[in-house]
């Protein structure tokens, strides 16, 4: 697992690459959460172009991310999904609370 | 023809869920599945190895072991752990039911499971283990296998 940030004023963008399973939403988690403690992003925007594989534990994460910057009056957007990886979003429902582009 | 097998038995640490779904779908290979036929048993795979991680034996590491068998055109593949049982298998089986929210779990795992596999059986004993059977058939490859598998690898690159 692979992550890459990008700034853009108050957006944080998310780049995740590899495969995103429990093992590596736990070292994701992690270095996210420590990534947005401090600052004042009011949007996240989760990149998932370069994932290859993606299963609950994943969707698990998502709406982890969800919950943490909805607290703070953030959104969440999901964009660059590739078919296998947007197969388990749409299976989730997970587009009910969280845009997908 | 002789039926085909492996024997792969982890430790439960989360970082051999990756190696057990590869190591899986490298096995499975011999039918020559889709690329959706890999993707759906990896992704099941991961879901059964998963809760054994998580839930089969909390903050202890246990052993998993997982069987994988080719008969004719099925792949049935069984992921059993001697972790501490499922109270409630039906419960468990509910879509989004999770004893651990807190761990961000969403409670998907079996729902995944059952949508991309033909048959999965959950055999459960308190303090004794859970063995979770997915079975799944190979489609045979039909005629224009070789360009529909070029189709689908196209798409997925999109």
């Amino acid at each position: 697992m692979n992550i890459d940030f990008i700034e853009t004023g108050q957006v944080l963008t998310i780049k995740l690459k590899g495969e995103l399973d429990h093992h590596s939403a736990d070292e994701a988690r992690v270095l996210i959460d420590e990534k947005i403690k401090n600052e004042r992003y009011n949007k996240l925007v989760i990149d998932l172009k370069g994932l290859d594989f993606i299963d609950s534990s994943g969707i698990g994460f998502v709406i982890g991310r969800y919950k943490v910057i909805r607290k703070r009056k953030g959104v969440i957007e999901i964009v660059n999904a590739g078919k296998k990886v947007r197969k388990i979003l749409d299976m989730s429902g997970i587009g009910k609370i969280i845009k997908i582009k | 023809m002789h039926n085909n097998y492996v024997y792969i038995k982890i430790p439960s640490l989360s970082v051999n869920e990756s190696f057990a779904r590869a190591a899986v779908a490298a096995f499975c290979s011999s039918l020559n599945p889709t690329v959706n036929e890999i993707t759906e048993i990896k992704t099941a795979v991961s879901e059964a190895v998963t809760n054994a991680v998580v839930h089969a034996y909390e903050d202890k590491i246990g052993e998993i072991e997982i069987q994988c068998r080719i008969k004719g055109r099925v792949v049935e593949i069984i992921v059993e752990d001697s972790g501490c049982g499922i109270a409630d298998v039906e419960k468990a089986r509910e879509p989004l039911f999770t004893t651990k929210p807190e761990l961000e779990r969403s409670g998907m795992g079996f729902s995944v499971m059952e949508s991309f596999m033909d048959e999965v059986v959950v055999l459960s004993e308190k303090d004794v283990g859970t063995k979770v059977i997915l079975r799944k058939k190979i489609s045979e490859k039909k005629q224009k296998s070789l360009n529909d598998e070029t189709a689908e690898n196209s798409e997925n690159e999109e």
